[in-house]
């Protein structure tokens, strides 16, 4: 997708001003190429998904920005500073929390060690009783051992997390994947929720009919690279070429 | 019977030793994956360096407590950052090989300039004598190492399995690129980690001197049986190897009381048969 028609896209439905640039995103697993040339734009307080089939280079892309991949080019700037080169802790710290596609619950810990193990990296964070209050099954089972949870508690775990540690741009790579529709529902919903209290989210998602019910913009992404973009209320518009795009 | 007791505390203080080096041993493995042979090395180095300090400083037995798993830390540290940190995800056997070869460096340069006898280094004055208990005769020295090792053990534990930096070691050793992604230096905390290690068996070695002298191969002579003392108890795990070493230590001195052939290599009988039973060790998880 041309530059322009993506910051185009991008200016429609922007409800603050730019904090993430991404730029001609390259990345590489070992000998292999997975992004080539990957542009997109997050506006402050958006809700921006990341669209496509297996493969396509979505959790590349969430994992480049984090900083886990070992080789990238091109350029990422968040709140204006280019952080392509830097470690992912240092990422960690300029507020980006990432809540992998696999969970990442630590079986050695609790679910009170799982949830307390980010360090705050900047004030503002939820504090715990707001978590709770978020999710209510976290609080009841404390104690247990984190991975004793069952899919969705781990979901839920996993975005809990990183609500404390005061990041402020969240990338979340496909929550809904293996859950039960009902706990779909209660993580749209807490989705929703973020937005109002002034989160930017960064969302991976297969689940389309999940991801339009939370996204304000769409990016889809085939082959390494951003192919189409467009807003929530262009949506009905494209829903042929989405449809398309992810062969369903 | 008052062999008897005399060999259980023998068997105590051994176990003691067992308990922190393999303790050590279990840290650096749980976080870095690497086999740390250069551990007897290290825990030479600290009796040495509580020698020097006490010898070329005046410094007393209770400073070096402190001074020497620093010093012998921080080499440990250096070793971490300019060797070891590049093994990261190669297999085991290179960790095992790199560290055997610094353990024979460190021991090769101590035996050049000291030779293979031991140096003298004198119990500390407030630690001398003995209590009759009526069944035995206690070398006050041999008590505070027991109570002293055990202190320190139960403290790593609790560092590792109930505080926030615990818990930070803990999932590093799950998954260290999530952690990090958290925004906690990772390598750093590899770094200390292996200085942990390390300062824990130099601490071993100071309070070794006193009992068994200061001499470079004194860490070559114990680590095979640490070595299979970890075994026992399973690789990485941090109670595992405090309980295995302390109970090691007592067996081992029950049969030099009750069948003293075999003294010297029934650790290594039972490491066959827990090997046998269970290739984890008692309580370990896999490798």
């Amino acid at each position: 997708m041309p530059e322009t028609a993506m910051a185009e896209a991008s200016a429609k439905t922007a409800t603050g001003g730019n904090i993430l640039q991404v730029r001609n995103l390259e990345a590489w697993y070992g000998e292999s190429h997975i992004l080539h040339g990957i542009n997109f734009d997050v506006n402050a307080g958006e809700v921006v998904t990341l669209l496509g089939r297996n493969g396509a280079g979505k959790t590349t892309t969430l994992k480049s920005i984090m900083g886990i991949i070992g080789k990238r080019a091109g350029s990422i700037k968040f709140n204006n500073q280019d952080i392509i080169r830097a470690t992912s802790d240092k990422i960690a710290r300029m507020g980006i929390a990432f809540c992998p596609e696999e969970r990442g619950i630590f079986s050695s810990l609790d679910v009170r060690e799982n949830l307390l193990l980010p360090p705050v990296v900047r004030p503002g964070g939820l504090p715990l009783e707001q978590i709770f209050d978020l999710f209510p099954n976290l609080k009841e089972r404390l104690n247990s051992q984190g991975t004793k949870l069952s899919g969705g508690e781990q979901q839920m775990l996993a975005i809990a997390r990183i609500l404390r540690t005061g990041a402020s741009f969240l990338m979340l790579d496909e929550p809904t994947e293996g859950l039960a529709p009902v706990i779909i529902q209660q993580i749209g919903h807490t989705i929703a929720r973020l937005k109002k209290e002034g989160f930017t989210i960064l969302l991976v998602e297969q689940n389309f009919r999940f991801a339009s019910t939370v996204a304000d913009r769409y990016y889809v992404v085939e082959h390494g690279k951003i192919i189409d973009g467009f807003s929530n209320a262009e949506l009905a518009a494209n829903m042929d070429k989405l449809h398309t795009y992810l062969g369903v | 019977m008052q062999a008897l007791y005399a060999q259980l505390l023998v068997g105590l203080i051994n176990g003691s030793f067992y308990a922190l080096l393999s303790l050590g041993l279990a840290v650096i493995f749980g976080m870095l994956n690497i086999i740390n042979f250069a551990h007897g090395a290290l825990y030479m180095m600290g009796a040495f360096v509580a020698y020097f300090l006490l010898n070329l400083g005046g410094i007393s037995y209770w400073w070096a407590l402190l001074l020497a798993p620093i010093i012998v830390g921080i080499f440990g540290m250096i070793l971490e950052r300019t060797m070891l940190q590049w093994l990261t995800g190669l297999d085991h056997l290179y960790g095992l090989l790199l560290t055997f070869g610094i353990a024979l460096i460190v021991q090769g340069v101590f035996q050049n300039y000291f030779g293979s006898s031991g140096l003298p280094y004198s119990i500390p004055d407030q630690l001398k004598g003995g209590v009759n208990l009526g069944f035995m005769f206690l070398p006050i020295y041999r008590g505070w190492v027991v109570i002293f090792s055990l202190v320190v053990c139960i403290a790593t534990w609790f560092l590792i399995e109930k505080t926030r930096l615990g818990a930070y070691l803990r999932a590093a050793t799950e998954n260290p690129t999530l952690v990090r992604a958290f925004g906690i230096n990772v390598p750093r905390m590899i770094t200390l980690t292996y200085g942990l290690g390390v300062g824990l068996a130099a601490l071993a070695g100071v309070l070794s001197a006193p009992i068994n002298q200061v001499r470079p191969l004194m860490g070559a002579d114990l680590i095979i049986v640490v070595f299979a003392v970890v075994v026992i108890g399973g690789m990485g795990s941090i109670m595992g190897s405090i309980i295995t070493g302390f109970a090691l230590g007592v067996i081992e001195g029950l049969t030099k009381y009750f069948y003293p052939e075999a003294s010297n290599t029934v650790v290594f009988v039972l490491m066959v048969l827990v090997l046998l039973v269970k290739p984890t060790g008692l309580t370990g998880r896999a490798a």
